[in-house]
């Protein structure tokens, strides 16, 4: 004879069978179908949690570098999508740790300066550097506020099918655009929720139900740089 | 001339051709290095992302408008002593923005695709603007160019003279807006660039004129005059001299402001080399001595006006190194306020050495400008300088 509690257990379980390709269909109802263009409805952004953010943790560093097929090295002439900031400041001495890349401004200057069109802003706020165009001129590099951008100074080996890259040209952060293309979170995101720090959070600032435009609805965030107006897509908390 | 003066003069004309024709050669040696390897074989990185090359492309560029100065002050306002040097001054400015452009494009990550330049027009970009600049500037000097050597052209001369100084004003204001529209960057992001650029035009362009002067007529025997020259090296002492009031209020606007003065004490005072090459580079050597040169009533002789027009040039790449290379080693101020530092030279003076291949294929660009000068004073004679007695009254 079935217990009371066996048969919600085992309703419940069926229940969940019967709902879990529900719900990855609905996951994979959020990508984008092969062949459509990138909504103007949409604009990704980040929320960076400063306060969650371990300065000794450079988990999101290592997810970008393999995600990206990038060396890791530190080399002045090496690419670094992503890197970790330690601030201090000057008046009070608090220290604050930080992932900084590119901020994916709706104003971009890198986009304003370069010459052949090769940057370009996606209609949906992504930043990105056409590989066949970049003639390798480094204007955008100098024009930068947030010195984001890195030249590829060397000839490349075992590159990642998703994520091209070439030598003599200018590169960045694509807030992970294959993967966001596909409906997944980029993956430092990913990396940072795997560390338990959930300091990175990543969703479309313009649907008012999604959770980064309440979380920045609700809680004080700033624009780096903000003084000059180009409205980046990833905002921090606790600066 | 004579025959015999010609004779002579060949075989000095092949071994000149010969020189810089291995400089051309060994520059572009440097290029395929640098496609082979990569730019990791020169001295530039991800903090300075503009080097020597650059340094040597704008100057180039600045001096390829400042030199049409000479054939503005003859055909634009009439001063025969001038009028007699355009079509060299045309020359040289042909010559100059080849060896700029040379070099500039030559130093692009991926220079193969240079066409997508113009396939792509960005019309947002100063770089873009920059392009029909310099091609306009080609084609408006070689047209000033028949109009001063083809008699029949000649009552074309003034209009066309007056197109080639407005569009070298444009390319100049362009050339100190690529700098001009950077927003962020310490050094740059201000509108008295462009206006300090095209007085250090004046100045870059009068002393390249000069030193070619000088070299053409001695390897043609012939003299100066004294009265010519006399006029010449005076205008080179102002130009000095605006381009330094220029520099210092540019300095100066910095200074005032309290988000500027950091950067100041770096470029001015505790940033290494690069106040180094200002006080001693520019200011000393490339400024204050030529001055001397030029203006003392014991000095001012032609060799005098050599040293100083050298010293001129010695002292615009010593500016050019400390605007360009030293404006972007100051760290970029992303945190105002706070103390960054990271894995990517936050908060860090960014090094920088050049290295041989960028220096060759600097000097190889100005090895094709002086190519092209040698080549066009050879096949069209008429680009040297006659003085005759009645220009002097003018």
């Amino acid at each position: 004879m079935t217990t009371r509690r066996q048969f919600l257990n085992q309703t419940a379980a069926l229940a969940g069978i019967a709902l879990a390709p529900g719900v990855m269909l609905y996951d994979l109802a959020h990508a984008r179908p092969t062949g459509e263009s990138a909504s103007g409805k949409v604009r990704w952004g980040m929320l960076i949690d400063t306060n969650q953010c371990s300065a000794d943790c450079d988990d999101c560093v290592t997810a970008c570098n393999t995600e990206n097929g990038l060396s890791g090295g530190k080399k002045s002439t090496d690419s670094q999508w992503i890197r970790k900031i330690e601030l201090k400041d000057l008046r009070t001495g608090r220290q604050t740790a930080l992932p900084m890349m590119c901020q994916h401004c709706a104003e971009p200057p890198c986009v304003d300066v370069c010459p052949t069109q090769a940057s370009f802003k996606r209609a949906d706020g992504i930043v990105l550097v056409d590989k066949h165009r970049c003639i390798g001129c480094r204007y955008c590099m100098m024009a930068c506020p947030y010195k984001a951008r890195s030249f590829v100074h060397e000839p490349l080996h075992d590159q990642k099918t998703d994520v091209p890259r070439g030598q003599g040209t200018v590169e960045a952060c694509t807030l992970c655009v294959h993967r966001v293309d596909r409906g997944l979170q980029p993956a430092c995101v990913e990396a940072c929720t795997k560390a338990g720090h959930q300091a990175i959070l990543f969703g479309d600032l313009n649907d008012p139900q999604s959770e980064i435009a309440q979380k920045v609805r609700s809680v004080a965030s700033v624009q780096v740089r903000a003084d000059l107006r180009l409205d980046p897509g990833i905002r921090y908390q606790g600066l | 001339m004579s025959i015999h003066t010609q004779k002579l003069r060949t075989p000095l004309f092949y071994s000149l051709l010969a020189t810089a024709g291995l400089v051309v050669l060994l520059g572009l040696y440097a290029v395929s290095l640098m496609e082979h390897h990569g730019h990791i074989i020169t001295g530039m990185n991800n903090q300075i992302v503009w080097g020597m090359p650059h340094v040597f492309a704008i100057f180039m560029i600045v001096a390829a408008s400042g030199v049409l100065n000479i054939a503005a002050i003859g055909s634009v306002f009439g001063k025969a002593v001038y009028k007699a040097r355009a079509p060299l001054a045309g020359m040289l400015s042909i010559a100059l923005l080849a060896g700029g452009l040379f070099v500039l494009m030559l130093d692009l990550g991926r220079n193969d695709r240079i066409i997508v330049a113009a396939t792509n027009f960005n019309p947002t970009s100063v770089f873009a603007w920059n392009l029909p600049l310099y091609s306009g500037l080609f084609t408006l000097v070689a047209l000033y160019m028949w109009t001063l050597l083809e008699r029949r052209m000649n009552r074309w001369i003034k209009p066309v003279g007056l197109a080639v100084f407005t569009w070298r004003i444009m390319l100049t204001t362009g050339t100190g807006l690529i700098f001009a529209f950077l927003v962020a960057r310490q050094a740059y992001g201000s509108a008295i660039l462009p206006p300090m650029f095209i007085v250090m035009s004046f100045g870059w362009g009068m002393a390249v004129f000069l030193v070619v002067q000088s070299a053409m007529y001695r390897w043609n025997d012939k003299a100066h005059d004294p009265v010519v020259l006399n006029r010449m090296k005076n205008l080179l002492g102002i130009f000095v001299l605006g381009s330094l009031f220029l520099v210092a209020v540019y300095h100066l606007t910095n200074l005032y402001f309290a988000r500027q003065t950091e950067f100041e004490h770096f470029i001015l005072g505790e940033g290494g080399i690069y106040p180094g090459l200002f006080w001693l580079g520019y200011v000393l050597l490339g400024s204050l001595l030529p001055l001397l040169l030029v203006f003392h009533p014991r000095l001012g002789q032609i060799k005098c006006v050599v040293a100083a027009s050298l010293l001129v040039i010695l002292g615009s790449f010593a500016l050019l190194y400390v605007f360009i290379i030293g404006g972007q080693a100051f760290p970029l101020s992303i945190f105002p306020g706070y103390v960054a530092s990271s894995s990517f030279g936050d908060g860090q003076i960014a090094n920088y050495a050049p290295s041989l291949p960028e220096f060759l294929l600097g000097f190889a660009g100005l090895a094709v400008a002086f190519l092209m000068t040698t080549i066009g004073v050879r096949v069209l004679t008429a680009l040297l300088p006659h003085d005759t007695q009645d220009q002097h009254h003018d």
